[in-house]
Formats: C-alpha cells, structure tokens, sequence
C-alpha cells in the first residue's frame, strides 16, 4: 500500500497540513507539564507500530514535499549544504546509512542492490533510478551527503571525531531552527552550541559530549527538541530572519490555532563505520495549534509549559513576541485537569 | 569587552615562548609589544630562526624595536592584505614544528589564523595575545557580507545595509562575528547605537 | 545508561601461524553475512571461554576495511602473561564458535591530516595494516617505519613491502638500524600527523621527541593498550551491589567484578577509554595504577581506579560499584 504523499508548501500560501493518522504519531516532546534542559538521550531503538519511531529513518506523508522544499532553498542559497575536504568518506558513510534504513523500512517505496562497490538505487517518490559505483565521487551528481540528503527527511550534521570532542565538518541544513551552518561549519561541540542559555552553566554540553563521543557502531542513541514557528515554515534560517523574522508580529487570537505550530526535532545520533564520525539527522515535524489541540491532553499540557517557561528559554526559542496570545488562547483549553504522564495522547 | 560572553568567543592568552627551532611571528601595531615582551622570556637564540611579519599601521614606532631582536627574517607591510601572499608561502614551505605567535588587533590575529588553519595548523597549537583595538570583523548572516573595523552595536552592514546585532558568537574559518538582523520582527524599531567596540 | 558494544557470534574460519610468535586468525560471521564496516584503527574485543574462566582480551583489525567478509587479528604469544595470548594459541581451532564485540576504534586517523607518518614497533604494527590499506584506497599519503628485532619476526613486514614499496621502512634491532628520529620529525610538511604503535618505551619516546621538537599534541596520536598485569590477589567490597569480591593473582579487577555478576560499562578493557571508571569511596592500602586515562593528579588522590587494567595492595579497599 504505502505511503500516501501529500502535495503541499511550506511557503508563499503555506498548504501544509497533517492528515488525521499524523496528529496521532506526532512526537508531542513534553512528558509532564514542565519543561527544562536534562540529558535527556536515549537508545534509539524501534518504538510502536505506527509511530514515528516504527522505523528507525522515519519517511512520512510530507516526504516529497519537504524535498521539493529543500531543492528550492538550495537553489537560493547553495551554501546550505557544505562539507569540509576530510569529510568524503563520512559522506559515504551517510549514503549507506540512508539508503539502507530508507530501502528496509519502505521497499514499496525504495529499493537499494549492491553487487560488490556496483549499487542501483530506486527512489520511486522523486522518480529516481541511479546506479553508481559506492566510493567514486565521479560517479554521482552531487558529493554523497548532497546526493542522499537530497532524498531524505530532516537536516544532517555530520561530525567529526578528535581530540575528545566533535567538530561540526559537514552538513545539509536547510529547515533548521535559527542556526546557520555556514558560520557554525568546522566549529567544536561547545563553539556551535554556545549560543544556548542556561544550558553550559548546568554542565548539560559536558555530559552530552561524554555520551556522544561514546556511541558505538549498531547503537544509536536520540533525544527531542521543540521551538515554535509561526506559518508552517521550514525553512526558518538566520540567513532569511529578515523574511520570516516579521510573520511573529501576525499571530492574533483570531488566527492563532492556524498560524503558530509546534516544531519539534527528533534528533538522532549514528556512530559512522568507516570514517568513524558521527551522524546528527534533526527531523523535523511541525503542527499546527488546530491539529494539536484535538487531543485534549497535549493541549492542557502545552498551557502549562509555555506559561511557566523561564523568560531566557522563551526568548531564545523566539517566542516572546506571541508568547502572551499563545498562552491566553491555549487557557481556554485547560479546565485545570491533571494530565497523565508520559508523551501519548489519552 | 561584554562582562558576560559565551564560549565561541575567542580567548586570547599571553605569548610565551614554545619549543621548537622555527618561530612564525604575525603582529600588527601594538601586537609588537607581545612579542617585545616574549623576548625577555625567551631563551638565548630563540630568534636566530624566527620570522616576524609585522604590520604597523599608522605609524612605524615599534618597527626598530622588532628589529632589535634581530630575527631571521623580518617583514613590514602596509596592510594584512600585503603581508597575505608572504603568510601564505612561508606557511606552504614549513615543516611540523614551526610555531605560529599571532598577537594584535582581533582582525589580525584571526585572518593570520584562517591562513594557517588552511596551510594545515591546528587552532589549538597557535599562541595569540591581543593588543590595541576591540573593532570587529563582522560577517552579515544574511548576505554574507563582511564589514571590518566595526564598533558599535548595533551595526549596519556595509554591503546590503541591514541594521545587525553583533553577537560574541565567532567563527574561525570565517575569522567574524555573526551579525543578525536586530529589528527584523519590526523594520521601525530601532534601537540605539552605541560605540562599545573600541 | 549502558554505552557497551553489540556482540557478534562469529567462526574461526583459519588459523595460520606467521612467525615463531605471532598467528593470526581470521573470523566470519555465523549467519553467513557481512561483518560491520569499520575504520582503520578499530578493535574488538575476543570472548575467550577458558574453563571457568571468561577472558576478554582487545585485539585490533588488521584486514582492509574495503573487505567486510571476514575480520583478522594477529595475536602474539606472551609466554609470562595472563594466558589470554596462550589461549588462543594453543586452544583457538578453524570452525570454533567464538564471541567478538562490534568493532570500536580509540585510534582512529585524523582525516584533515595532509600526511600520515607511522611508527610501529613489534607487534604494534597490527592497526596501521588496517589503515594503510585504506589510506592506499583513498589516495592517501603515508608513510609507514617499521622496527622489528629480526628479519623473521617482522610480522607482515614482507607483505607491507611489497604493496607500499617506499612508503615502508624497515628498521632491524639485530642490525643496529635505527629510525632517526630527529631528522625525521623535523622534515615533515605542515599538517602531517604523527601515529605510534608498539611497546611503551618507543611510545614514550617518539611522543618526548616529538613535544621537544614542537609537535602540537593534537598531531600525535598512539595507542597503547596495557595489559592487565598479574598481582597479589587483594579483597574488594562493592558498596552499591553489597558483595565482597577477592581478585586472584591472574585475574583483572574488572574481570574479578564481572566474575561477581556485576557489569560495569567497558570498551577497551587496556586503561585507554574511561569507560569502567570507578570511585573509590574508601581505602586503606596503595593503588597500582596501570591506565593512560586518569591524570596523574587522579592517581595520587586515591579518589578513582580503571579495574581493567589497575590493582591495590592493602588492607581494604570500597568501590562504588
């Protein structure tokens, strides 16, 4: 059967929406009703049927549509995807990775054969048939990393290993949440995480580099990020703050419910084999207020944690100009109820 | 300087002398007394193979004192953009155990290290001290612009003229700070400038 | 949380002796399929069930890295050591069903590098027969000296030679050749990176030589795993499980803790990864510190030990584990 894909923009008239069966799998982050900074990695390790964790590469409805996206912010600004000189065979190691888990969890969709360094890929969403020789650049359109995230969901950082920290050498990054890697490129674990308050001081980088650096070849780990953006935008970059930056002064209680979504990352983390780097994929999945709102729990929740989010968190995640009507509009919904634990709907 | 900074901005030390025969020094204006002052903590005929670029900038008071060390070779240019081409040719020809002192404006010291870290050096192993003025190389995230010598906050970008919050977060391949759009949620607010960067 | 490697259920599918101390045996996957790719460098840790005892012993990759159909390892025969390398010699047969860990590389090349110059002495030759078959794929640039006592016990020293050529520099103990390596280490172009794999007195060496001649420690790299040494045996009381543990004369602390049913996380079981570091909540005796982790300020106050490869003498000793 597969997947039904949708056709859908995420710019200009912002079309974008989740079909019934996604407001379900959405990987709503909060696990009670407050929210700070912990370490909180995890083995990423297959979850429930169903969800976005039935497969360890998540592919889902808006998988054409986000390449289509990405083609089309790339043709803007090509310095979005960059890989340092060292970082070819990473590269590789990122194509493996991809094709596999993508040609494992929907061979309705994708097909990978290898004969030897001879390997065919069929991508049948994007219409992709090629056959190339694994190891030789000149055998591809693009370098391996722009080639195989031009076919995959989420952003990519491909970090190398040395001297006890990773450094931030390669990338695909064009829906990422305020960071640019054009300037962040060949910076270490703690240059490229600098910007973010609170966190240094409670020792989170320190002890999340100590994890990373040991994560093994076969046992990958993840954790959940979120931030809000107001239209359901991918591409919200530094680089283009200036044309986004102005749709945060829109949000009005009359369009709240449509204009402001939760955005929340799936961050993964992949020992690489043969460049012994690591994989950073940050899939991305927005909802609108409208769809969240239909499962009572997430919405009382989510009351709860905005209202109560320290002021720096809020700031840096950009809210602070919404922050008010969000929360107003959100009260509305929380009769005051205790919410279960974990992250599901009830 | 900010009283609260965040960890990419860089932190300069204090030059001291490092082992080794080969010594490559890049110095602008007040960046001499640096290496004035590492002299009398170096040992005997440490500057017996040493190469000193030196850029003195308006005027040439510290010239005779870096000759007084009596290097090797030494060089004194009009700009860092005259010295390039000699950065880049002494560093092609070195070999593993020079020792790269940067030591001046934060310019200076960090466009010195982009040519080196492109000949191969690692950041780690370079010593830098930073002398004279707090004026930034400001790159635009927008359009990648970058403006030099800024000191104010916020700053307009010299290229596409967007009014930018100069941010302590640095890149060294870049050798910049970020610049963001500081009113881009409102084009009509504007904050005021300040000149903090002296 | 558990930062322990997969385990992987492989076959002895050859044994061939190379010289009159070194064999290598050669492992494949029970299931038929390919083994996990991995990087120049890496090792594994072998399962070896001797009797009653469980000795885990790393070894690093030597085959190419292009060819996953079957992983290598060359074991040389340590005659007054704690019987792992004997084990294997004398008990390890074709068609044996063994227990390796997934690979894990703590030596790992630094791919900015615009050269690769290695050392290797001995047996420590093992890693760069890995990483020089991938280096050669990739059109890297490398440069490989070899010291060895003998001619004969230049374990793949012919096989180096012949497919690198030059790249390979042959230094005979018995010969009086030795590397210069002063001039060596002065002659290399900017952005090289300098590896050392051998015995602990070269490592020392090569790392002094390099530090006084202006090397960036970030350009010199080495891998030393230490061995676990025999000792005394010594009593531990492991305060978070409530058992009380002797650690025979042969046997590691690590060894004697998992012995117990306690598992604490490891990689490379030689004092190299940190990963069993453990806190010693009270002491009465003195430590003997083997590892390359801890500083020495944590070695002198008696706060931490790796029980892979370190030991005690003493009246009491109290882990947190």
């Amino acid at each position: 059967m597969g997947i039904t894909f949708r056709k859908e923009t995420f710019r200009d008239d912002f079309t974008f929406k989740n079909s019934p069966e996604h407001i379900r799998r959405f990987p709503f982050p909060f696990h009670e009703d407050s929210y700070m900074y912990a370490v909180n990695i995890e083995p990423h390790v297959l979850g429930p049927k169903g969800s976005v964790l039935e497969n360890l590469i998540d592919v889902d409805e808006h998988y054409v549509a986000e390449m289509q996206d990405r083609a089309l912010v790339l043709a803007e600004d090509p310095l979005r995807c960059q890989s340092l000189p060292h970082m070819t065979l990473a590269g590789w190691d990122l194509l493996e990775l991809l094709m596999e888990q993508q040609a494992v969890g929907y061979p309705e969709h994708f097909t990978l054969s290898r004969d030897g360094d001879k390997w065919r890929w069929i991508n049948r969403p994007l219409g992709i048939d090629d056959s190339f020789t694994f190891g030789d650049v000149s055998t591809l359109p693009y370098g391996p990393m722009e080639y195989i995230t031009r076919q995959s969901q989420g952003d990519f950082c491909i970090l190398d290993q040395r001297d006890g920290n990773l450094w931030m050498d390669a990338g695909m990054v064009t829906t990422q949440a305020d960071w640019s890697l054009d300037f962040d490129i060949g910076m270490n674990f703690f240059e490229w995480h600098a910007p973010v308050p609170l966190a240094h001081e409670k020792g989170i980088f320190t002890r999340a580099l100590k994890f990373l650096t040991n994560i093994q070849q076969g046992k990958p780990a993840r954790r959940l990020n979120w931030t809000m953006t107001i239209n359901p935008r991918l591409d919200t970059s530094p680089e283009n703050y200036h044309k986004w930056g102005p749709d945060r002064a829109t949000v009005t209680p009359e369009n709240v419910g449509d204009k402001v979504h939760l955005r929340v990352e799936l961050q993964s983390f992949w020992r690489l084999p043969r460049s012994n780097g690591i994989v950073f994929p940050i899939r991305c999945y927005l909802i609108k207020m409208d769809e969240l709102v239909t499962q009572p729990k997430w919405a009382r929740r989510l009351h709860r944690v905005i209202r109560d989010l320290p002021d720096e968190l809020a700031n840096y995640k950009g809210l602070t100009r919404y922050r008010r009507t969000l929360v107003e509009w959100l009260s509305k919904l929380d009769d005051g109820s205790p919410t279960s634990p974990g992250f599901g709907p009830d | 300087m900010a009283a609260k900074s965040i960890i990419s901005r860089p932190v300069y030390g204090t030059l001291s002398p490092q082992p080794g025969k080969h010594h490559l020094f890049v110095a602008d204006a007040e960046g001499a007394l640096a290496i004035t002052d590492l002299a009398a903590k170096a040992p005997d005929g440490f500057f017996a193979d040493a190469h000193i670029i030196f850029i003195p900038g308006n005027d040439s008071k510290h010239v005779a004192a870096l000759e007084a060390l009596k290097p090797a070779q030494f060089y004194q240019g009009p700009s860092f953009a005259s010295a390039l081409p000699r950065l880049k040719q002494t560093l092609a020809n070195a070999h593993m155990g020079l020792h790269l002192y940067l030591a001046g404006t934060e310019g200076l010291i960090g466009q010195a290290m982009q040519a080196a870290l492109e000949a191969g050096i690692d950041h780690t192993s370079i010593q830098t001290e930073h002398r004279g003025s707090l004026a930034r190389r400001i790159q635009c995230v927008h359009c990648k612009g970058i403006t030099e010598n800024v000191t104010t906050q916020p700053a307009t970008c010299s290229h596409c003229g967007l009014l930018l919050l100069v941010r302590d977060h640095y890149s060294r391949r870049l050798a910049a700070f970020q610049g963001v759009c500081i009113n881009a949620e409102d084009r009509s607010e504007i904050p005021p400038t300040e000149e903090i960067f002296r | 949380m558990s930062t322990g490697t997969t385990k992987l259920d492989v076959v002895v599918s050859d044994v061939v002796p190379v010289n009159e101390l070194v064999t290598r045996f050669h492992f494949r996957r029970r299931d038929g399929q390919l083994l996990p790719t991995f990087s120049g460098g890496a090792h594994v840790v072998v399962e070896m069930r001797d009797g009653e005892r469980t000795r885990l012993n790393p070894y690093s990759l030597m085959g190419s890295p292009l060819d996953t159909r079957e992983y290598t390892i060359s074991v040389r025969r340590d005659d007054v050591g704690r019987g792992g390398s004997l084990f294997m010699h004398r008990h390890v047969r074709p068609g044996m069903e063994m227990v390796i860990s997934y690979p894990v590389n703590l030596f790992s090349l630094d791919l900015r590098a615009r050269k690769h110059l290695m050392l290797a002495g001995g047996i420590g030759i093992t890693p760069f027969m890995a990483q020089t078959a991938q280096l050669a794929a990739e059109g890297g640039n490398f440069e490989l000296h070899y010291t060895c006592r003998t001619a004969s016990l230049g374990t793949y020293a012919d096989v180096l030679k012949d497919r690198y050529d030059r790249r390979v520099r042959l230094y005979h103990d018995d010969r009086d050749e030795r590397i210069e390596l002063d001039r060596l280490l002065s002659s290399q172009p900017l952005g090289t990176h300098l590896y050392v794999c051998g015995p602990s007195g070269m490592i020392g060496w090569v790392r002094d030589r390099a530090a006084a001649l202006g090397w960036p420690t970030e350009t010199v790299h080495f891998e030393h795993f230490a061995a676990p040494q025999p000792g005394a045996p010594f009593d531990v009381t492991l305060a978070v499980s409530g058992k009380t543990i002797r650690v025979g004369e042969q046997q590691s602390l690590l060894e004697a803790i998992e012995a117990a049913g306690v598992d604490p996380p490891y990689l490379c079981r030689g004092g190299v990864c940190g990963q069993c570091e453990t806190n010693v909540i009270a002491h009465d005796g003195k430590f003997i510190h083997n590892d390359h982790w801890l500083s020495e300020e944590e070695h002198r106050c008696g706060k931490k030990i790796m029980p892979c490869v370190s030991r005690f003498e003493g009246r009491s000793l109290v882990l947190e584990r």
